[in-house]
């Protein structure tokens, strides 16, 4: 898919993010606007995974360890065609098997997550049993800067290189905020590069919400033949609508109907833009 | 009878804490990304040397609280239920229940109060988890009487505490003069045909169902047990003796909760009486909000009469 038509799909995603969490009245808002153009890559041009090849063992994988984030993933899921947009309305919604976390209820889904810090030790199972069986599947996983307090990621890291895992590509969402504020203020993280490199990983900065950037940081996996694969994607959380960008508040706030519209103009506006530039 | 809303438990709690910490520099809150959802931003602004944040770690925050209550600091580690009490059961187990080390560790937003986010988010297990663990102490609050009443008794309290608080706003079922003990049931209401006994959020539909059930002639006891550890064991014979049947209410798995406290009180004492747990089934539990979540396993007063009425087997009111 050329970059044009990602980044129109990505217009497209942040609408739909926006519409469900609004149809739903709840829904963490911020954080699928920050992540949705790393899985548009992923699902759109990087992964081997498709409603009709997801029961096949050599599938790529993507396991999201930010899994409060699912309005995004349930979006690009629903794009590919594992189900219907129209299915998303009963996000939330009483006997719905659309949860406000992951679930593997909704096909397309790998694993259930929600607790922070579970995901990078399912992708590292996962990835290591490609090695075993001698298969060629990637595994990639997705995690949240302020998840990263979570010790159990730092464990999960160092089986990742003990066991060579160039199978294995870690995202950082790296949005510098958490609920609370930035990660920074609330629990130092930085240096985290030195800190990724010291656990074994090859890794490289991308901006995260940028199409062309994303597409050939995932071009160069494996950075290095036998080193688990990090990516810090620098983000922007509420990335696409001005007034919830980079704001701690809009972690899980649902939209008035003043700003649903006012984003959805702002929104219209930018695929105006978009397909005036062809 | 009209019950009237209060304020969500977290909230009375966090507010209580604040007061009390303005005059004791003693006191700690330690949190993990979860000022917002505990209500303690103020607290945090107000008195930020007595906050300690650890980040999205609840091993972490229940390891340093333990250390910090150690070196005689009133710590309260304040975290979603789901999350304090598996991730850091351990930490709850041998740092602060083994060791002794008298943390009050607080989870909020519990039982299925994250309603639609899913089993991840939901506290179905706590009682079970922590009834098991030797050395501390729980307490579930069914209104903002009894959540401010545990916070107070919680400051002196000598051993390891584990309170739980719930996200929604609730109805006051208390008068401000009712006596208040821990490990001692409140009797909310008198009858002698069914004794519902209750724990936290649940109290308020099982007293609505009393209310319900009076108006079709059958009388129901009501206990508010907002402790779990150490269990009013006498409350509940005396129930067994004094009324026909009895019906537990919980917010929780009904795998070794409240009701399974209650029953093996009763077959041990050889009481045998009419009895039946109310609470989250095993099985995947329904998404929906906790309203909804409530009325589909019938914690609702609609369906805690309907309960209750098969329990002495009359009819139901048309
Ligand atoms: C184990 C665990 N603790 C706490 C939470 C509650 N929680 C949900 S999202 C979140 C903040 C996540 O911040 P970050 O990882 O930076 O994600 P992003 O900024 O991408 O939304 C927290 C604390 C959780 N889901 N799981
Ligand atoms: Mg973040």
């Amino acid at each position: 898919m050329d970059v044009q038509t990602l980044q129109l799909k990505s217009v497209a995603y942040r609408k739909t993010i926006l519409e469900i969490i609004k149809q739903s009245g709840a829904g963490h808002t911020a954080g699928s606007l920050s992540c949705v153009d790393i899985l548009n890559v992923l699902y759109n041009h990087v992964m081997n995974v498709s409603p009709e090849n997801f029961t096949d063992p050599n599938r790529d994988r993507y396991i999201q360890s930010k899994g409060h984030s699912v309005e995004a993933l349930y979006t690009v899921l629903a794009d590919k065609g594992f189900y219907s947009r129209e299915a998303l309305a009963t996000l939330n919604k009483y006997q719905s098997k659309f949860i406000g976390h992951p679930t593997r209820k909704v096909y397309g889904i790998e694993q259930n997550t929600g607790a922070l810090g579970h995901g990078l030790s399912l992708a590292v199972g996962t990835a290591l049993a490609a090695k075993k069986d001698g298969r060629s599947y990637r595994v990639y996983t997705l995690l949240g800067d302020g998840e990263l307090a979570e010790g159990s990621s730092w464990e999960a890291s160092m089986t990742a290189a003990h066991y060579q895992l160039d199978n294995l590509v870690v995202i950082i969402d790296r949005n510098t905020l958490q609920i609370t504020g930035r990660t920074e203020e609330v629990n130092g993280l930085e240096p985290l590069e030195d800190k990724f490199t010291a656990f074994g990983y090859a890794v490289r900065h991308v901006d995260g919400n940028d199409i062309t950037a994303l597409i050939d940081a995932f071009g160069q996996v494996p950075f290095v033949p036998n080193k688990p694969n990090l990516i810090l994607a620098h983000t922007v959380k509420g990335k696409g609508i001005s007034f919830m960008e980079d704001t701690a508040k809009w972690h899980h706030r649902v939209p008035s109907d003043e700003e649903f519209a006012k984003a959805i103009e702002e929104l219209n506006l930018a695929e105006v833009k978009l397909k005036a530039a062809v | 009878m009209e019950l009237v809303l209060g304020k969500p438990n977290q909230d009375v709690f966090a507010a209580t804490l604040l007061e009390l910490a303005q005059h004791d520099p003693n006191i700690l809150v330690v949190t993990s990304d979860s000022r917002g959802s505990g209500k303690l931003v103020p607290f945090g602004q107000t008195l930020p040397d007595q906050l300690i944040e650890v980040g999205i770690a609840e091993q972490n925050l229940v390891g340093v609280s333990a250390g910090l209550a150690s070196a005689g600091k009133k710590v309260f580690a304040v975290s979603p239920a789901c999350f304090l009490t598996t991730r850091a059961l351990e930490q709850i187990k041998n740092d602060v229940a083994y060791s002794n080390n008298p943390v009050r560790v607080v989870g909020i937003s519990a039982g299925v109060s994250y309603g639609a986010l899913g089993s991840t988010h939901h506290s179905l297990h706590d009682f079970a988890a922590l009834r098991t663990v030797n050395n501390i102490d729980i307490m579930v609050p069914a209104d903002n009487f009894e959540t401010r009443q545990a916070v107070l008794a919680a400051m002196h309290h000598p051993r390891p505490m584990y309170l739980r608080f719930g996200k929604r706003a609730v109805y006051d079922l208390h008068t401000p003069d009712t006596p208040f003990e821990i490990g001692k049931a409140i009797k909310l209401r008198e009858g002698g045909d069914v004794t519902f006994i209750a724990s936290g959020e649940t109290v308020a539909p099982a007293v609505l169902a009393a209310e319900r059930l009076a108006g079709v002639g059958i009388s129901c006891r009501v206990l508010s047990m907002h402790t779990l550890k150490p269990f009013d064991t006498e409350a509940v014979k005396q129930a067994a003796r004094e009324t026909h049947a009895i019906i537990t209410v919980e917010e929780h798995s009904i795998c070794g909760g409240l009701g399974e406290a209650c029953a093996s009180i009763l077959m041990q004492g050889g009481y045998h009486v009419p009895f039946n747990i109310v609470g989250i089934p095993d099985e995947d539990t329904v998404t929906g909000s906790q309203a909804e979540i409530f009325n589909h396993y019938g914690i609702s007063a609609e369906g805690l009469a309907a309960t209750a009425q098969a329990l002495l087997q009359v009819e139901q009111p048309s």
